[in-house]
């Protein structure tokens, strides 16, 4: 089985992650040899200038230009990061869903301390839901007389998603506020009660993965666990069809 | 000001108005609660070293609703997270920071012979009192204290049960209480300064607290107000935060809805972020202070780091949503909140580059509070560093809520500015006792300290890279946080271990009260006017009425006999 997960980022199986990850090793490069330059001249200074019979302090309080020239580059280089990396990336994330006719819809709807999965099934519309038709049996509050719900499909902690299909997730929460938080996805939205969010995604590989809450959300926060499964078209039509 | 002398004891010790007594009361309580909040934090990290076993010896003096046979309850776990957070900064290191160093050395250090209210000063620090007595209360309430994090987000701390109540009691407090401090810093810090002392001569510490002082006095109002629109969510119906529909545990909630839980979100952080630089900026002023003493030469770039430290004051209201990047806000927001982030880093880059080249040139005297404010820096570049991949929203979407954020700000303000209080004790001891503190103590605590808290942050970076969401009762739960569990082993060791090099210094502390080394006004060596007063100096502070002739920071000026000018020498030495 491959390692998904070790001591550094997790493995990525998501078609934007890569840039995200760059970004992120971009970024420990950058402080890494800020850092260290930084130290080497620090602990050189603190040696050399140590209080010692004989050694006397300057009085001077202006006796460096380089600076100057390290803020404006420290800026230089944020602004670089902003402009070609962070904005692009973020706007890429947020604002460019992939076209709907492509794109498989889910809703995600978070609560203490589950995930709601509902699919709109064959006919693409999600039936109506309402808040005081929600029980055990019927977590999302989904009303059967709709037409529209006749084929929709709700899971509990489990999304499943066709590898190379792009997935448009609308998240929201009944309760508090929780994290839809898919690691090996570079995906984390907040799940606002009160309003729904947009996230989208595609998995380029298959394989049993996790959904996590980023979120503190009460006691059971920390088992609020998902399971993120990502197989062949077939297999997940499969799947919808066993669940029916 | 005779009359004072005959104070019975009730007056002069406890419902004093002599700042400095004040300032040692805030000084007192502030450690206390230190102490208080890591003993939480040391009690979590057993439950995430170890999950769900029993934790030996002190977990059964709790209550079953506490630790369960020993083994610590998700609840009360996470009661013990929110309120080590709450605990660490509002009752802890802002008091210490603030309401101690700042209470006792800002009027000793502009030459005035108390704070411009003295009364209002005693009124700050019972009202903080007050505070910290409802906060440790919230612990014995049924239910327990507060559960939904430090940052309290509606709906999960509307719903929670009555220590939410007694948190946000509380907290109205706490803010009142800075609130009324800060008002009397800056009258104190505007109309008292000695003869002589211009805004330009002031000790970069005081700058900090006055900046300090604005922030505290426009950033607080905003979560006060959100603290009481909370409590009448909770207990009048309101709905500020809460929308319509909400269901919990399959039930309908009844309230009118039509809140916005985001809007607590805006509110806290407005508070909040003001708040990192609340904490920071005294902490600089310390060192800074202890830097120009013990490298016996000027700060490099005086006017510069003034200059920084008012444009961060000003940029500290504008950065405050970067921490709500994946509330669904829209780029064109988060990118002006990345923008604004980016620029607050420049400043904050300004002051400690300055810090660091005040080395150069000097002649280092590696006493022990030059020990803590060099170790100072480096962490505090760690800690500014790594806020750039949280400050970025495209590297936010990974790190969000993860132990990167915990490492990151604990960089701030565990080895940052916890080492710069520390320093700040260790240099002024003197000052207020007469007294020094033993070299040797203070070495032990320094090293010990300063490896072991590395020891405990530096692997939550690991942490956060991996996925590991913050505020996990058992980590264990999910695939992608097991690799790192061996980390939080070592964390949690690390952590105890921290605990026990405490001792060296608290020994120290009472130790040296009693017999520490006796010392005469000037110990350091110093320049500015604290050191022109009797150690410790007597109620009104000064024997006569100081007169400022230069700047701080006169130091090792060619051709004089002492290397160090005294703020208030008339004539050259």
């Amino acid at each position: 089985m491959e390692k998904y997960y070790g001591w550094g980022l997790p493995a990525d199986i998501s078609t934007h992650g890569a840039a995200i990850d760059r970004l992120i090793y971009v970024l420990h490069g950058f402080m890494a040899v800020l850092f260290v330059g930084w130290l080497i001249f620090l602990v050189i200074t603190l040696v050399r200038f140590r209080a010692r019979p004989g050694h006397q302090a300057v009085y001077q309080s202006n006796h460096f230009k380089a600076p100057t020239y390290l803020e404006v580059g420290v800026g230089l280089f944020e602004a670089f990061l902003l402009v070609g990396f962070s904005f692009p990336i973020f706007h890429q994330y947020r604002n460019v869903p992939p076209p709907r006719d492509q794109a498989m819809e889910v809703r995600i709807v978070a609560e203490q301390f589950a995930w709601n999965i509902h699919y709109p099934g064959d006919d693409g519309i999600f039936g109506k839901t309402d808040i005081h038709l929600i029980s055990p049996a019927n977590p999302v509050g989904l009303d059967r007389s709709d037409p529209a719900a006749k084929d929709d499909i709700t899971t509990v902690n489990q999304l499943h998603t066709p590898v190379h299909k792009p997935v448009i997730a609308h998240l929201s929460s009944k309760d508090v506020i929780h994290s839809f938080f898919l690691p090996v996805m570079r995906v984390k939205q907040d799940m606002i009660p009160g309003q729904t969010v947009d996230t989208w995604f595609e998995a380029k590989k298959m394989g049993n993965f996790e959904i996590a809450c980023a979120q503190l959300c009460g006691l059971g926060h920390y088992r609020m666990r998902g399971f993120f499964i990502v197989e062949t078209e077939d297999k997940f039509k499969e799947w919808i069809n066993q669940m029916r | 000001m005779t009359g004072e002398h005959n104070l019975p004891f009730w007056r002069k010790y406890i419902f004093s108005i002599d700042h400095k007594v004040i300032g040692i009361q805030y000084a007192i309580t502030g450690l206390l609660f230190l102490l208080f909040g890591f003993f939480l934090m040391m009690m979590m990290r057993w439950q995430l070293a170890y999950p769900g076993q029993p934790l030996p010896w002190i977990g059964h003096l709790f209550s079953e609703k506490a630790m369960l046979g020993g083994v610590m309850l998700p609840e009360f776990y996470n009661q013990l997270g929110a309120m080590h957070g709450t605990i660490m900064v509002f009752l802890g290191v802002v008091p210490l920071a603030v309401g101690g160093f700042g209470n006792y050395f800002v009027p000793l250090q502009i030459g005035a012979p108390d704070m411009a209210f003295p009364k209002l000063n005693m009124v700050s620090y019972w009202v903080y009192f007050i505070g910290g007595v409802i906060m440790i209360v919230s612990f014995f309430v049924p239910q327990g204290a507060a559960q939904s994090g430090w940052t309290s987000y509606a709906p999960l701390a509307v719903i929670a049960p009555t220590g939410q109540t007694l948190w946000l009691l509380g907290m109205v407090c706490l803010i009142t209480s800075s609130l009324l401090g800060s008002i009397n810093f800056i009258t104190t810090i505007v109309q008292l300064r000695a003869d002589g002392l211009s805004f330009f001569r002031l000790p970069f510490f005081v700058w900090a607290q006055f900046v300090t002082s604005f922030l505290l006095l426009l950033a607080f109002p905003p979560l006060e107000a959100a603290g009481v629109l909370q409590l009448m969510d909770r207990l009048a119906g309101t709905s500020f935060f809460m929308p319509s529909g909400l269901v919990v545990s399959g039930k309908v909630v009844e309230v009118s809805g039509g809140g916005n839980p985001v809007l607590w979100q805006h509110l806290f952080w407005f508070l909040a972020h003001p708040e990192v630089y609340v904490l920071i900026l005294p902490a600089m002023g310390i060192v800074c202070e202890i830097i120009a003493c013990n490298t016996r030469k000027p700060i490099y770039g005086y006017k510069g780091m003034v200059y920084s430290v008012i444009f961060i004051g000003f940029m500290s209201f504008i950065v405050w949503a970067h921490h709500m990047f994946l509330t669904g806000m829209g780029t064109k927001m988060s990118a002006f909140f990345q923008i604004t982030t980016m620029i607050i880093s420049i400043p904050s880059v300004v002051i400690l580059t300055a810090l660091v080249l005040s080395l150069w040139g000097g002649s280092i005297r590696f006493t022990v509070p030059m020990l803590f404010a060099t170790a100072f820096l480096p962490m505090f570049g760690i800690g500014g560093l790594t806020g750039l991949p949280l400050g970025l929203t495209a590297s936010d979407i990974h790190l969000h809520d993860t132990y990167y954020v915990i490492g990151h700000f604990h960089y701030v303000v565990a080895p940052g500015t916890l080492l710069a209080l520390f320093a700040g004790i260790y240099h002024w001891f003197p000052k207020v006792t007469g007294r020094k503190m033993s070299d040797f103590l203070g070495k032990i605590h320094f090293w010990l300290s300063f490896l072991l808290m590395n020891g405990v942050f530096m692997p939550m970076f690991i942490q956060g890279l991996a996925g590991v969401s913050r505020r996990l009762w058992d980590p264990m739960q999910y695939a992608h946080a097991q690799p790192t569990q061996p980390l939080n082993v070592f964390i949690s060791i690390c952590a105890w271990l921290l605990g026990l090099a405490q001792i060296p210094f608290i020994l120290n502390f009472f130790w040296s009260l009693i017999w520490g080394k006796k010392t005469d006004q000037n110990p350091w060596q110093a320049t500015t006017l604290e050191w022109s007063a009797p150690s410790p100096p007597p109620h009104g502070n000064f024997e006569h009425v100081p007169v400022v002739y230069r700047g701080p920071y006169e130091y090792s000026i060619p051709g004089q006999r002492n290397d160090f000018w005294p703020q208030a020498m008339k004539e050259g030495n």
